[in-house]
């Protein structure tokens, strides 16, 4: 079972590690369903607002950290005059259960959701056991 | 909120005061329990549109229905779980199902140039305000 390590609390300002120093901005753990196949493991990870070049996503070992950038939605001209959601950065970080095979994950961005495969180790695979009869 | 201590005079100059400072200390308070409904709501005010954007992540084109009726701009669609064979899930905290909200613009706008387009997970919709219910200068004739 991945397990989640949790590094950030929803809605607190703080910077984003990433070159220059940005200003303070929430940071948001996105929702993320997570399920297994017998080859993958699978998360999807709700971002709206990032970009494809607003995504970073880091293996080491077995913590895989996801985060997202989302691109400044300021409209010239216009004033906010409400509001239900705010502009920041996701974060996340899990532990996962399995080994995986970098060299082989892959990650998509669509309509706001990130998808990512990470195709169990050949190790980590659930094999079959042959009895023999004794 | 509209009782009138001005019964004589037939209106009350306070009740739309009122009702603004009520609306404006919502504005400013944040984020408001009805933040929670999907999907969050952000409107921006110009001169002669206004921009309705927001944040629907996993919902396609084809999953969504905008209609305006008036100065009502509904949103109608439905989030879709993915369909997978042997999947053992581990985490579920996506939300599903069908979804509808409605927001009143601050003026009616022109059903014929309305623009909406999806990006990232965020929906932007543009409203151009009526040209009949535009402010209009009123020149004054010399006598």
């Amino acid at each position: 079972m991945p397990q989640e390590v949790r590094t950030v609390d929803q809605q607190v300002p703080q910077t984003v590690e990433r070159g220059q120093r940005a200003a303070p901005r929430p940071v948001f753990l996105p929702p993320a369903d997570i399920y297994e196949t017998r080859d993958n493991i699978v998360v999807l990870a709700e971002m709206p607002g990032v970009a494809l070049d607003g995504v970073d996503i880091t293996l080491e070992r077995r913590v895989l950290t996801i985060r997202g950038r989302s691109a400044a939605n300021e409209h010239a001209g216009y004033q906010r005059v409400y509001n239900e959601y705010a502009d920041g950065d996701y974060e996340r970080v899990f532990t996962l259960s399995e080994n995986i095979d970098r060299d082989r994950i892959e990650a998509t961005l669509k309509d706001g959701v990130l998808n990512l495969v990470l195709p169990k180790a050949e190790s980590a695979r659930a094999r079959k056991i042959e009895l023999k009869s004794g | 909120m509209a009782l009138s201590e001005f019964p004589r005079l037939g209106f009350d100059p306070f009740v739309e005061l009122r009702r603004m400072q009520s609306e404006m200390s919502r504005l400013f308070s944040g984020f408001t329990p009805a933040a929670r409904d999907f999907p969050p709501i952000n409107i921006w005010l110009g001169d002669t549109s206004v921009v309705v954007t927001s944040e629907v992540p996993g919902v396609t084109r084809d999953d969504v229905t905008i209609s305006l009726q008036e100065d009502v701009l509904t949103l109608e669609g439905a989030r879709r779980p993915r369909q997978e064979q042997d999947a053992n899930w581990q985490r579920r905290e996506r939300a599903y199902g069908t979804f509808s909200r409605a927001v009143q613009l601050p003026f009616r706008v022109d059903p014929d140039k309305v623009q909406a387009h999806f990006d990232n997970g965020i929906l932007e919709i543009e409203l151009q305000r009526l040209e009949a219910d535009r402010p209009k200068k009123i020149e004054i004739r010399a006598g």
